[in-house]
């Protein structure tokens, strides 16, 4: 009798936790805002106060498919063991888990210019103590593209949230760089070039 | 160690200063210095020269090769589900035409015509009587209304049967003083305020420091001069 009764119980959690996934899911993969991801307190208000865990079980769910539920804090150092406020604060994402091939750069729209160019302004602005001046990156990225595209694909840049621009003509990392790039990697990766 | 060592040198209190001033100097170059020295020890530090060298001599292919590796780009999606499509297909159908929509929410034509002064009084369009007259009408009254002593008590100027009368009598008294119609007379100790009227406006402004004084006509402090008035 006692195994029945825990079987049931096990089947009710299990059905419990499968909705609250698939709830996830559409919150997560679909844009519900001017920008995608969602933030914390908005998944407690859908998902309810154990909304973590289900993130937990949908972030092991979705490593079979190379996906990932990426946070992203509102402070700028990593945080280690994060308390229910940082969480509620936080915004999560679903990002790629692995690495793009450039053929499947091609299919995204983006060339390989843009993403060389995309890569040299962020290196940059990254060795510059997070802010650059738009000139000093203009210049940098003339020495490989075209002067033509070197404006539009800084547009672009600024545009998709990369890159941020000031009145006085400063760039800086926006919330996509933050959110999609590994800062440290990407110049640990071209300082250890051989060139 | 150095206050110490020069202190027995020191006789002028002026050159105490100025030595302090001198390692003032000193610990704010350090502190630069410092924060200097943290930043190149975080994780992200890169020397910027170094860098742009590294960039300038890879090839875009290398560039976009090394970028993609540490690239993790959101997944985004915008779809309409057939829920929400046969909804849309539903409101559609019961949307008039726009050719409807609009004769519904046309205004009404109204015949245009001609209107009189009393009319706009009555609307609160006009005032019944320019302000500097209504100004003057009010300087006139308070003449009349003081004392030998040439003042009269606030309250017992500004306060009518009504409150919304006591507020309007309490705004014009505000600009017989501000104009140089009048003066007031704070007298702290009792807590008692006198309006004095001039026999001829004073021009007052730019030529003495002006000062505002705050009084409260609040309902309270109306109902409590009635009730003084009364008894």
């Amino acid at each position: 009798m006692d195994e029945v009764e825990k079987r049931r119980t096990g089947l009710r959690r299990k059905a419990y936790y499968v909705r609250k996934i698939k709830r996830a899911t559409h919150l997560l993969f679909y844009k519900h805002h001017r920008k995608p991801g969602v933030k914390g307190w908005e998944l407690r208000r859908r998902l309810g106060s154990d909304y973590p865990k289900v993130l937990g079980i949908l972030d092991s769910y979705l490593e079979k498919l190379d996906l990932q539920v990426k946070t992203v804090f509102d402070e700028e150092k990593p945080v280690e063991k994060p308390t229910v406020q940082q969480l509620d604060k936080a915004r999560f994402y679903i990002t790629l888990r692995g690495s793009l091939t450039p053929k499947e750069t091609k299919m995204m729209g983006w060339r390989i210019d843009d993403i060389a160019g995309l890569a040299t302004a962020i290196s940059c602005i990254i060795s510059k103590k997070g802010k650059a001046p738009r000139e000093e990156v203009e210049a940098l990225l003339r020495n490989k593209l075209p002067g033509w595209r070197v404006d539009i694909n800084m547009n672009r840049y600024i545009r998709s949230g990369y890159l941020a621009e000031d009145e006085n003509k400063q760039l800086y990392l926006d919330w996509r760089t933050c959110t999609e790039i590994d800062q440290k990697a990407l110049v640990d990766l071209l300082l250890g070039t051989e060139s | 160690m150095v206050v110490r060592e020069y202190f027995p040198e020191w006789e002028l209190p002026e050159e105490l200063c100025l030595d302090a001033e001198a390692i003032h100097k000193l610990a704010s170059v350090i502190k630069l210095q410092s924060d200097w020295v943290k930043h190149q020890s975080t994780s992200l530090y890169t020397d910027p020269f170094l860098l742009e060298e590294k960039i300038r001599r890879l090839s875009k292919e290398e560039l976009a090769n090394l970028f993609l590796e540490v690239w993790h780009p959101i997944v985004e999606l915008e779809q309409i589900s057939s829920h929400s499509l046969a909804e849309a297909i539903k409101y559609w159908q019961s949307l008039l035409p726009i050719s409807e929509r609009w004769l519904k929410t046309s205004s009404l034509e109204t015949e245009t015509g001609a209107t009189t002064r009393e009319e706009l009084i009555k609307q609160r369009i006009l005032a019944e009587k320019a302000f500097s007259e209504e100004l003057e009408m009010f300087w006139e009254e308070l003449k009349q209304r003081v004392s030998d002593a040439g003042k009269i008590r606030y309250w017992d100027f500004v306060g009518a049967d009504t409150y919304s009368e006591t507020i309007k009598r309490a705004y014009m008294t505000s600009f017989l003083v501000t104009y140089g119609y009048a003066t007031l007379e704070v007298h702290r100790l009792e807590e008692e305020i006198f309006v004095k009227p001039f026999e001829k406006p004073a021009s007052i402004i730019g030529k003495k420091q002006l000062i505002s004084i705050p009084i409260s006509v609040s309902v309270e402090e109306w109902t409590k001069w009635k009730r003084g008035e009364q008894d």
